[in-house]
């Protein structure tokens, strides 16, 4: 009782913490601490998000397929590397560094690169988010795999199983809660991915939208979009967090005697 | 009729010889114990006898087959009890026939079937860490049961469990036996366990690990409480003991 309590209460105090924040931020914007025209009220802002509602869901709509088909090929490919570096030890040895070099090398430099190689279309924000996704997929499910318990894949070997079946029975499901640790970062990843390649060039897409509101000093606009870039990406991590509990039923049950 | 035989084997780590020139052999439906202090080389001849090891010299026989090397005949129930935290009792228990290559619905119903001869039903369910610790060993022993119904090498099965807790496990392992009547070699280093119950003992000692004495336990009806305060129970122990400090 006494705990639960103690949850709410802190519960409570993170969104105390922000609607102070709001109320600070009004309160700067209406006694003209900062100029209107450089930080809009949380009202503008909000009005804003409602006026523009149609078109940031027509932008949301490319931004959020671009993030769905770059994260979906990003966990395919993080998949796939991962196995064969678990697999073939030489594969291991050989992949690792260039893995870590692709993470050196800053986004925003090879996006426009892209563009010039694939065109205005999806494809090269595509390409970028799956840069940015697979990298913590590919490493998340390696330490899973590697983290699988050395006694339990020898109790297969004694059952004779196969490599696939210790795979199947023992690698792969010690790699889940790792997996989704990755996926919570790829998530935010993908979305932010596909703003910045979106900023470079392209037709639609929220950094189209983005970079057309900052050329006309919309800063209502502006601040709209990012607050609507941050929702995006807190509930596909909260999705995130559902679909691990759907799929690790064992995780959090208690002895109960 | 003589179920498991290992004769002769010896096997070096880094020109360092572990075991030496050990025989056994466990008849069927015998409980045999292994018994020695930590480090004298019992587990590294499990791993022989299952197969995860290749002996320098020395063979293993099952029914009269060589199976040196061959994993999968024999099985094998590991120190921990090893019970995949991501499946169901249920589905822990079956692996090791769905491993062999069973249908998942038959290996399921098969196993289903023993929950209650192991005193485990109504936790089909159930996730292992929803378990207490004995009724976890229950559940890996069962496992171990549907992996071979031949001949069963326990190492260490209970030294995890508290002795209230053993106790409980000794006399339900020994009417648990009397069921299936599984052919079972054990590892153990407490000399009361493996009196009260092996049919056999093989005490092994020395560095490298012999086999330095072996002692028949003749039971009466009863293995329970009364055996372990009897005066023969005490001679066993006393004898045991002549082994290892002789050794």
């Amino acid at each position: 009782m006494i705990k639960r309590l103690q949850n709410i209460t802190t519960k409570i105090s993170s969104y105390i913490a922000i609607a102070g924040i709001i109320i600070i931020w009004q309160l700067i914007s209406i006694m003209e601490i900062i100029p209107r025209y450089m930080l809009p009220s949380p009202v503008d802002v909000i009005r804003a998000f409602i006026l523009d509602f149609p078109l940031l869901m027509h932008h949301s709509k490319t931004t959020l397929l671009e993030a769905f088909f770059g994260l979906s090929i990003g966990i395919l490919l993080g998949f796939i590397v991962a196995v064969v570096m678990d697999r073939f030890h030489f594969a291991y040895k050989a992949i690792y560094p260039v893995l870590i070099i692709t993470q050196t090398v800053p986004t925003v430099a090879i996006a426009p690169l892209l563009v010039l190689w694939l065109g205005y279309g999806m494809a090269p924000k595509i390409t970028l988010i799956v840069i940015v996704t697979f990298f913590p997929i590919t490493i998340g499910l390696l330490d899973g795999f590697m983290s699988a318990e050395h006694d339990a894949i020898k109790l297969l070997k004694s059952m004779n199983a196969s490599e696939g079946q210790i795979f199947k029975h023992i690698k792969l499901p010690s790699s889940i809660s790792h997996f989704f640790a990755s996926l919570r970062i790829s998530v935010s990843y993908s979305v932010v991915g596909a703003v910045i390649s979106e900023w470079l060039g392209g037709f639609d897409g929220l950094g189209v939208y983005m970079t057309r509101v900052k050329k006309s000093y919309s800063f209502d606009k502006m601040f709209a979009v990012i607050l609507l870039i941050s929702f995006i990406s807190l509930l596909l991590m909260k999705g995130v967090a559902v679909l691990q509990k759907i799929s690790m039923p064992w995780a959090g049950k208690e002895k109960n005697l | 009729m003589t179920k498991l035989i290992a004769s002769n084997i010896t096997k070096s780590y880094d020109n360092k010889e572990i075991v030496k020139d050990v025989s056994l052999k466990v008849d069927e439906g015998e409980i045999v114990c292994l018994l020695g202090i930590s480090g004298v080389g019992k587990t590294t001849l499990f791993n022989i006898i299952s197969g995860l090891l290749i002996p320098d010299q020395g063979k293993v026989l099952l029914d009269n087959r060589d199976i040196t090397g061959q994993a999968g005949h024999i099985s094998y129930m590991l120190q921990k009890d090893l019970l995949l935290p991501y499946k169901t009792v249920l589905d822990n228990v079956s692996l090791p026939l769905i491993i062999r290559g069973e249908n998942k619905n038959i290996a399921r119903e098969k196993a289903a079937g023993y929950f209650k001869i192991f005193g485990i039903d109504g936790n089909q369910h159930k996730y292992p860490n929803q378990l207490s610790g004995g009724m976890r060993q229950r559940a890996a022993l069962l496992r171990t049961y549907l992996f071979s119904q031949k001949v069963a090498l326990l190492d260490e099965p209970f030294s995890a469990l508290d002795a209230i807790t053993k106790s409980t496990m000794h006399n339900w392992y020994l009417n648990v036996m009397e069921k299936i009547k599984l052919s079972t070699l054990f590892i153990t280093h407490d000399i009361d366990e493996s009196i009260t119950l092996s049919n056999r003992i093989y005490v092994m000692t020395g560095k490298p690990g012999q086999i330095t004495g072996e002692i028949k336990i003749e039971h009466q009806k009863s293995r329970g409480e009364e055996f372990i305060l009897s005066n023969e129970f005490i001679d066993y122990k006393k004898r045991v003991l002549d082994i290892l400090n002789n050794s």
